[in-house]
């Protein structure tokens, strides 16, 4: 498997680019022409060859630039990853789940070595070469969660399962959609979901948080999840909110194609065995207007869910004040023509949009 | 008579109880100025022979009052600072048969409680109850300092000096609210401030 | 697809512990490496018996990072259902068996100052690999194990000879008994207390915990529930478009998966909820058995855990 790594960055001068390879395996979020919250998970257990449901950890030409600016995040704000005292066990769980699976999955940029607790972990396309002991921290550079989320792509919350609910306990969280891990951290799973308006009387927590409480060893699930951001900007943090808000006012009719990106999660739940925690590691996709309309039923598709979706959600995901200038984009895309459900983009069967 | 009616919010808004006698032998009662009713209130003979006040007066005068009931231990602080160490201390030594009572202000509940939870106790056995002052202990998000009494909305953070707004969203870690930057996407444009309960 | 990941193991290793207990050993059948658990795990182990299955769940009393094999200990019980019997008398070294990957319903609250360990009986297997756990990765405890005579003492030799000071045991028949409430109370703050045996130590235990002061959060129970035989009664499954008989000495979830319906299920011992099933349609009474749903979902005729529950009645429709 042989992967080119892109030079970009995801801030500054966002030199950001999908090529056609990451745009065709873009996960869509939209399996119909509207869009409410549910408890839509499923196993996560492989996928169709090439998309991002294959792998357990799923590496794209994304991973190198992804990680140098988690790197930066980190260096500019350590408090964007925190582990309370009693997870340093998961740490190790999360470590080993990690770097096993993707050594496995991909053997030609990964290569784990262990000889009883004397383990060496080589990150070709990162140039890591380690050797270490494991459950012994001295060993390594960083506690094991830290050392191990440096050299993944998304942010991780790792969540101590108790009294019948989730603590996020742990994190590494840089690329979250708004949301304070460092306010956040030692909540449980109803008050870090607070925020969320309409979901808590629908029920939908209440389902999940059973739902992920059994989830079990050798058994991990995923779901999807989405929200918009202007410009290709990974560290959307209320920490910088005061820094980056203001770029949601740069949108204009011209630039909307290229600037205005949908953003997709990509949420997977693995449970850990030694902790018995469970570590929700949540996934960062990013494809813009222009980029997403090369599908003929995206095009369609979007405009339909935008200008459907309930006012609340539209200003709880933070693009109320841009939602008529989005509409207007899109909406030159949606020649009316019925849509096949699911997520897939059925390019062969689907009409080719009128433009 | 200082208690406050709080509108229902989000789920990780702090919900305050009422105190009531619980079974133990030991019983450590914390509370701030107006507070101090909510001990009085709840106080029987047997709570008293078992009980440690601590108790920060803020000008209240309830001291007097507090002592005459007797309890085995009595101590008036001039601050929630000045306390934390003896607070911490009686905590070190503390048997699962201790009960745990805080009343009065959210910013002394909630520092109080986080003694506890660092101690061991779940959060949940601790019992709280709110009187006298509704100003919160605020945590901006930005530069992460806290600010201590803020009852308008929107504020200035006393630290980094960004105007932020008062969110309802609690950590029991910090204790404190989360306060946001209230002018990001229109800098300049702060509304006029009002009263958080407004 | 139903309860957690399955394994093929070997048994290896067959050891009578006293007259009523057990201890198998299983490895891996293809040579490869268990999974590694969370101390106070059990795993579930088919057992065909002619034609009928059985799957009951047994903790892991093993090393938590020991991923060479399993152990577990039966007690044999001659009144029950025939689990422990098939297991004490059909199976040998060399059998091949499957069980389920670890699940832990019991596990240890790794921000505890100290974990104050009760065992009772056969009770006493989580807390084995429990303490294994806690003398390899660190964490404070305390072990009172109550057994009915020295020579139905299970592992408690090794127990006081490897901790003279955490290991406290008391025989029944010496009329020693766990002094409990200066037991509690004498704990330092942070304790958690976790009680594993019979159902009237289980009570005990929290009956007074809660009588004096300890927060529900603080005490950790696990009880097995064997599902209690009843009066045989009928079931229609809608989705499956069956009628089913269920028999005296079987529950309703063995009775839907004898006619071939793939039921959710996991811990089987009615505390897990994933065996929670819609009532479609009803006349007569419920006999709920299960800690999973609430007061009022019980009473709500709406639900039912087919694990440990059963009906009387009439008709009963579910939505299976």
């Amino acid at each position: 498997m042989t992967i080119q790594f892109n030079e970009e960055t995801f801030r500054d001068d966002y030199t950001f680019k999908n090529s056609d390879w990451a745009i065709q395996r873009f996960p869509f979020p939209f399996h119909e022409d509207s869009y409410m919250y549910s408890v839509n998970m499923e196993q996560h257990r492989g996928g169709p060859e090439g998309s991002i449901y294959e792998k357990r950890f799923d590496v794209d030409e994304h991973y190198v630039a992804e990680m140098r600016d988690r790197a930066m995040v980190l260096a500019d704000d350590p408090l964007r990853c925190q582990s309370l005292p009693h997870m340093t066990l998961a740490g190790w769980d999360l470590l080993e789940l990690i770097m096993v699976s993707k050594s496995e999955d991909y053997p030609d940029l990964f290569e784990l070595h262990r000889d009883g607790d004397q383990w060496r972990w080589v990150n070709k396309p990162l140039g890591i070469d380690d050797t270490f002991t494991f459950l012994d921290e001295t060993t390594l550079p960083y506690g094991p969660m830290e050392y191990i989320t440096r050299q993944a792509q998304g942010d991780f919350c790792v969540l101590d399962q108790r009294d019948d609910n989730l603590w996020m306990d742990a994190g590494t969280v840089t690329t979250q959609a708004d949301w304070s891990l460092d306010f956040d951290i030692g909540m449980n799973f109803f008050e870090w979901h607070a925020p969320v308006p309409l979901a808590h009387e629908k029920g939908i927590f209440v389902r999940a948080l059973k739902f992920l409480l059994n989830i079990q060893q050798g058994a991990p699930a995923r779901r999807l999840n989405w929200t918009m951001t202007v410009n290709p900007l990974l560290d959307t943090s209320p920490e910088n909110y005061h820094k980056w808000g203001v770029q949601k006012t740069t949108l204009t009719p011209e630039n909307i194609g290229q600037k205005q990106h949908l953003r997709v999660e990509l949420q997977t739940f693995f449970r850990l065995p030694r902790s018995n925690a469970l570590v929700f590691p949540i996934r960062c996709y990013l494809c813009n207007f222009d980029d997403l309309m090369t599908m003929p039923k995206w095009g369609r598709r979007l405009h339909r869910v935008i200008r459907d979706l309930p006012e609340e959600l539209a200003t709880y995901k933070g693009f109320i004040d841009n939602r008529p200038m989005m509409l207007d984009y899109l909406s030159k895309f949606d020649d009316g023509l019925p849509t096949s459900p699911g997520i897939w983009p059925e390019r062969e069967t689907e009409p080719a949009l009128n433009t | 008579m200082s208690k406050f009616e709080f509108p229902e919010s989000i789920r990780s808004r702090p919900v305050w109880g009422t105190l009531e006698p619980r079974a133990g032998l030991h019983h450590l009662m914390i509370a701030d100025a107006e507070g101090a009713e909510a001990i009085l209130d709840v106080a029987t003979p047997e709570l008293m022979a078992g009980a440690h006040i601590i108790f920060i007066s803020k000008g209240t005068g309830f001291g007097d009052k507090l002592r005459e009931l007797n309890p085995a231990q009595y101590y008036e602080g001039p601050s929630y600072e000045a306390s934390a160490s003896r607070i911490r201390r009686v905590l070190q030594d503390a048997k699962m048969s201790t009960q745990v009572y805080l009343a009065g202000t959210e910013g002394l509940m909630g520092q109080a409680m986080r003694e506890c939870t660092n101690a061991g106790i779940p959060y949940t056995a601790v019992q709280t109850e709110h009187r006298g002052s509704t100003a919160r202990r605020m945590q901006c998000v930005h530069c992460k300092g806290i600010t201590e009494d803020v009852a308008i909305d929107p504020f200035v953070c006393s630290h980094c000096g960004l105007n932020l707004f008062v969110r309802d969203h609690y950590s029991r870690r910090l204790a404190a609210y989360q306060g946001v930057c209230v002018d990001a996407e229109d800098p300049g444009n702060v509304p006029k401030s009002v009263g958080i309960y407004e | 697809m139903s309860g957690a990941e399955k394994i093929d193991v070997t048994v290896t290793e067959i050891v009578p512990v006293n007259e009523l207990v057990t201890r198998f050993k299983f490895e891996r059948t293809d040579g490869g490496l268990l999974p590694t658990f969370s101390g106070g795990a059990h795993t579930v182990v088919e057992m065909k018996d002619g034609d009928i299955t059985r799957l009951n769940p047994y903790s892991l009393m093993s090393d938590p990072m020991d991923q060479n094999a399993y152990t577990i200990s039966v007690r044999r019980d001659d009144e029950g259902r025939g689990g422990s019997l098939f297991m004490h008398q059909k199976v040998s070294v060399g059998d091949q068996m499957v069980i389920s990957y670890p699940v832990n319903l019991f596990s240890l609250d790794l921000r505890a100052k100290k974990h104050l360990f009760l065992a009772g009986g056969i009770g006493i297997t989580p807390f084995l690999s429990q303490i294994k756990q806690c003398e390899r990765l660190g964490g404070a405890w305390e072990l009172h194990y109550a057994c009915r005579n020295e020579a139905l003492g299970s592992y408690v030799d090794e127990l006081t000879s490897k901790y003279p000071y955490e290991a406290n045991v008391y025989y029944d028949d010496q009329k020693q008994a766990i002094a409990l409430e200066g037991l509690l109370n004498g704990q330092p703050i942070g304790t958690h207390v976790y009680v594993c045996g019979p159902k009237g130590m289980i009570d005990w235990v929290r009956a007074t915990a809660e009588k004096l002061g300890w927060p529900r959060e603080t005490v950790h129970y696990e009880e097995f529930l064997a599902p209690q035989p009843g009066k045989p009664f009928e079931v229609k499954l809608a989705v499956s478009n069956k009628v089913v008989q269920v028999g005296e000495d079987e529950s309703l979830l063995e009775a839907m998966e004898r006619e071939g319906v793939d039921a959710p299920y996991l811990c089987r011992g009615g505390a897990c909820g994933q065996c929670e099933t819609r009532v479609i349609d009803y006349s007569g009474n419920f006999i709920h058995r299960d800690h999973w749903l609430e007061d009022d979902e019980h009473a709500s005729g709406e639900k039912i855990m087919p694990c440990v529950s059963r009906f009387e009645g009439k008709t009963l429709v579910l939505d299976r």
